[in-house]
C-alpha cells in the first residue's frame, strides 16, 4: 500500500491518492462501490433461493419423478386436481393449523411469563437465564429424538409418571396413538420455542424506560395498573410482529415431526410442510411436492396479507 | 419497579412464587437433557429394570467408547464440523460486507435487496428441496459437503446480514471518515478500523450460523446419500432406524452432538437478547 502514496512535497490535496484519478472515474467508482459490497450476497441468494423458488413453482405444473426417466412433461393443473381429492393433504391442512396454534399459544404464554420473571433483578439471574435459554441451542433433530425417547415407555419416564398420576391406565407411547400423537411434537416444540419468545420479549421489556414506572408509582399506580398501562402497550408492537413471524415459521417447521413421527401414525401428525418433504424425499415425486408447496405459499401469503390488513384496519379505527 | 415494602408478607409470598416458577422453568428446560445424559451412562443390563430411576445404581462409559471407536460417528462429527465451520466462516464474510453496505450506503435498489432478503426469511425453505436437488445433481454437488456448504451459506446470509448491520449501526461513522481523510480507501478503513471494533458481533454471528448449520436436517437428508458425506444428524437418524433398540449408544451419540452446539451457545449467550431482537423485530 505504501507504493500508492504520492511523493511528498505536494499540496494537501495531492496527498490523497483518490485525487490523482479523474473526477469521472472517481465518481463512477463511488456510485458502484455499494454494489461491490452487496453483490456476493445478492448473487448467492438469487442462485440458491430465488431461482429454485421459481423453478419449483414451474415443477408444480409438470410431472417430475426422479425414479421415472420419462417424466418431465407439462401436466397443467393435474397435480392441483389430485390435491383436492387427497385426503392426506386435507388432513395435513387441519393438522398444520392445530400444530401451529397449539405450539404458538403455549410458547408465547410461557415465554411471556419467563420474560417477566427474568426482567426483575434477583440472585443468580444470569445463570438462570443461560440455563432456561439452553433448549434453543439444542439441535432440532436432537430435541426431536430426545423427546421421542422421553415418551417411549421403554426408556422414557413420561408414560410411567402419567400412569402414576392416574392419567394413563398403563404406560404407552402417545406417539403411536393417532388421537394423541400430535401432542408429542407440540410439547417438543414448546420446549424448543419458549426461549425464543422469552428472549425477544425480554429485550422489549428492557427497552421500556424505567422512569415511566417511577413516575407512575409516584402518582400512586399499583403494580397491576403499571403492567396494564405501561408494560402491555410497550410490548404490543413486538408481540404483534413476533406472533405473525412465528406463526409462519412454525407452520413451515417440519423437522420435529419428521424426526419424531414421520407424519404418522396414519398421517395423524402430517403437516403440510412435512407432507412436502415426504413426497420429495420418500416418493421422489418432485412435481406433486412442488404443487403442495405452491398451495402452502399461497396460504401463508394470504395469512400475512390478512394480518397486515387487520392491523391497518385497527390502527385506522384508533385514529 | 419493586413494590414498596408495605406488606412484607405479601412480598415474601411474591418472591416465593417467583423463585418457584423460575425453578419450574429451569427444570422443564434441563430435565430432557439430564435424561439424555443419564441413559447414556446407564449399563445396558439395568437400563430396563431401572427405567424410571433418577440415577442408575451403576454407571459406565461403554456407550461412549463404542460410539467413539466402533461407529462412524467420529466421521459424521468431522463432516458436520467442516460443513458448519465453513458455512459460519463464509456467511460471516459475506454478511459483514453486505451488512456494512446496508449500514453506511444509500444506493438505488437497496430497498429491493432488503426486501429480497426479508422474503427469503418468510417462505417455506422445504419447498426448495426438490429444485435445489435438481440443480445441484448435474453439477456433482449432491452427496458432497461443498453442496451443503453453498446451500447453508445462502440460507443464513440474510439473517446474518441484518445482525451484522445492527452491529455496524452502533459504530460512529466518523471513525472510517477520519481514516479515509488519512488516505485509506473505504474498504481499507472498513477492514482496519471497523471490523476489529465489531469482533464481538462477528463472534456472535459465527455462533448463530454455526448452530443453525449444525442443526439442519431436511436438506442434509435429501442432498446426502452416502455414508462418507453424512453429517451428524443424517448419521444419527440412520443409526436410530437401523439400531433402534440400542438406546444407550444412541443417547451417547446424542450427547456428542450436543457438545459443539452448547459450546457455541455459551459463546453467544451474552448477545442473544441483542441479536434475536435485531433479526426478528428490527430486521
Amino acid at each position: 500500500m505504501d507504493g500508492d502514496k504520492p511523493v511528498t512535497n505536494m499540496t494537501d490535496v495531492g496527498k490523497r491518492p483518490a485525487a490523482r484519478r479523474g473526477v469521472f472515474s472517481r465518481r463512477l467508482s463511488g456510485i458502484l462501490e455499494p454494489y461491490y459490497y452487496v453483490s456476493p450476497a445478492v448473487v448467492l441468494i438469487i442462485a440458491v433461493m430465488l431461482m429454485p423458488l421459481i423453478l419449483g413453482l414451474s415443477y408444480a405444473f409438470r410431472d417430475i419423478r426422479i425414479l421415472n426417466p420419462f417424466s418431465g412433461g407439462f401436466v397443467g393443473l393435474a397435480h392441483f386436481q389430485a390435491l383436492m381429492h387427497d385426503s392426506a393433504f386435507l388432513g395435513a391442512l387441519i393438522n398444520t393449523a392445530w400444530w401451529t396454534f397449539g405450539s404458538l399459544a403455549f410458547q408465547f404464554t410461557l415465554g411471556l411469563v419467563l420474560a417477566l420473571l427474568l426482567n426483575r433483578q434477583f440472585a443468580g439471574r444470569r445463570l438462570v437465564q443461560a440455563l432456561v435459554f439452553l433448549p434453543w441451542a439444542v439441535p432440532t433433530f436432537l430435541s426431536g429424538l430426545n423427546w421421542a425417547w422421553m415418551f417411549n415407555p421403554v426408556v422414557g419416564p413420561l408414560p410411567h409418571w402419567l400412569t402414576s398420576l392416574g392419567i394413563m391406565d398403563t404406560p404407552f407411547n402417545i406417539l403411536s396413538d393417532p388421537d394423541l400423537a400430535m401432542w408429542g411434537p407440540i410439547i417438543a416444540n414448546i420446549w424448543f420455542g419458549i426461549p425464543f419468545f422469552a428472549i425477544t420479549l425480554l429485550a422489549a421489556l428492557q427497552s421500556i424506560p424505567g422512569e415511566l414506572y417511577e413516575a407512575a408509582s409516584i402518582d400512586g399506580a399499583t403494580t397491576r395498573q403499571q403492567f396494564v398501562s405501561i408494560t402491555i402497550p410497550f410490548l404490543a408492537p413486538t408481540i404483534a410482529i413476533t406472533l405473525m413471524l412465528r406463526t409462519i415459521w412454525i407452520a413451515n417447521f417440519a423437522d420435529l415431526i419428521v424426526v419424531m413421527t414421520k407424519g404418522g401414525p396414519a398421517d395423524s401428525t402430517q403437516i403440510v410442510a412435512s407432507y412436502i418433504f415426504t413426497q420429495a424425499f420418500r416418493r421422489l415425486d418432485f412435481g406433486y411436492a412442488s404443487a403442495i408447496a405452491a398451495v402452502l405459499l399461497v396460504l401463508l401469503l394470504a395469512y400475512a396479507l390478512g394480518v397486515i390488513a387487520l392491523r391497518r384496519a385497527m390502527t385506522h379505527a384508533d385514529s | 419497579m419493586s413494590t414498596p415494602g408495605k406488606f412484607p408478607l405479601r412480598k415474601t409470598i411474591y418472591w416465593g412464587a417467583h423463585y418457584l416458577m423460575i425453578a419450574a422453568f429451569v427444570a422443564f428446560a434441563l430435565f430432557p437433557l439430564y435424561w439424555l445424559l443419564k441413559v447414556s451412562v446407564t449399563p445396558n443390563d439395568i437400563l430396563y429394570t431401572e427405567g424410571v430411576r433418577m440415577w442408575p445404581s451403576r454407571t459406565t462409559w461403554d456407550n461412549y467408547t463404542f460410539v467413539l471407536t466402533q461407529s462412524h460417528f467420529p466421521h459424521y462429527f468431522m463432516n458436520s464440523v467442516i460443513v458448519s465451520g465453513c458455512t459460519a466462516l463464509f456467511t460471516c464474510i459475506i454478511a459483514a460486507i453486505t451488512g456494512y453496505a446496508f449500514s453506511r450506503f444509500r444506493f438505488n435498489g437497496k430497498i429491493i435487496i432488503v426486501a429480497l432478503m426479508l422474503i427469503t426469511q418468510m417462505f417455506p425453505l422445504v419447498m426448495l428441496i426438490a429444485p435445489i436437488f435438481r440443480i445441484l445433481a448435474p453439477l456433482g454437488l449432491t452427496d458432497s459437503l461443498t453442496g451443503l456448504i453453498i446451500v447453508y451459506t445462502a440460507f443464513n446470509v440474510p439473517f446474518a446480514t441484518f445482525l451484522m448491520q445492527s452491529f455496524f449501526d452502533g459504530i460512529p461513522k466518523d471513525l472510517e471518515e477520519a481514516a479515509m481523510i488519512d488516505g485509506n480507501t473505504r474498504f481499507e478503513a472498513f477492514r482496519r478500523i471497523i471490523l476489529p471494533l465489531t469482533l464481538p458481533g462477528i463472534a456472535a454471528t459465527l455462533g448463530f450460523v454455526f448452530t443453525a448449520a449444525w442443526s439442519e436436517l431436511l436438506f442434509a437428508l435429501m442432498l446426502v446419500s452416502s455414508e462418507s458425506a453424512s453429517t451428524f444428524p443424517v448419521g444419527l437418524l440412520s443409526f436410530v432406524s437401523k439400531f433402534g433398540v440400542d438406546f444407550g449408544q444412541m443417547m451417547a451419540a446424542g450427547v456428542l452432538a450436543l457438545i459443539p452446539a452448547c459450546a457455541f451457545f455459551l459463546l453467544i449467550q451474552r448477545y442473544l437478547v441483542q441479536g434475536l431482537t435485531a433479526g426478528a423485530v428490527k430486521g
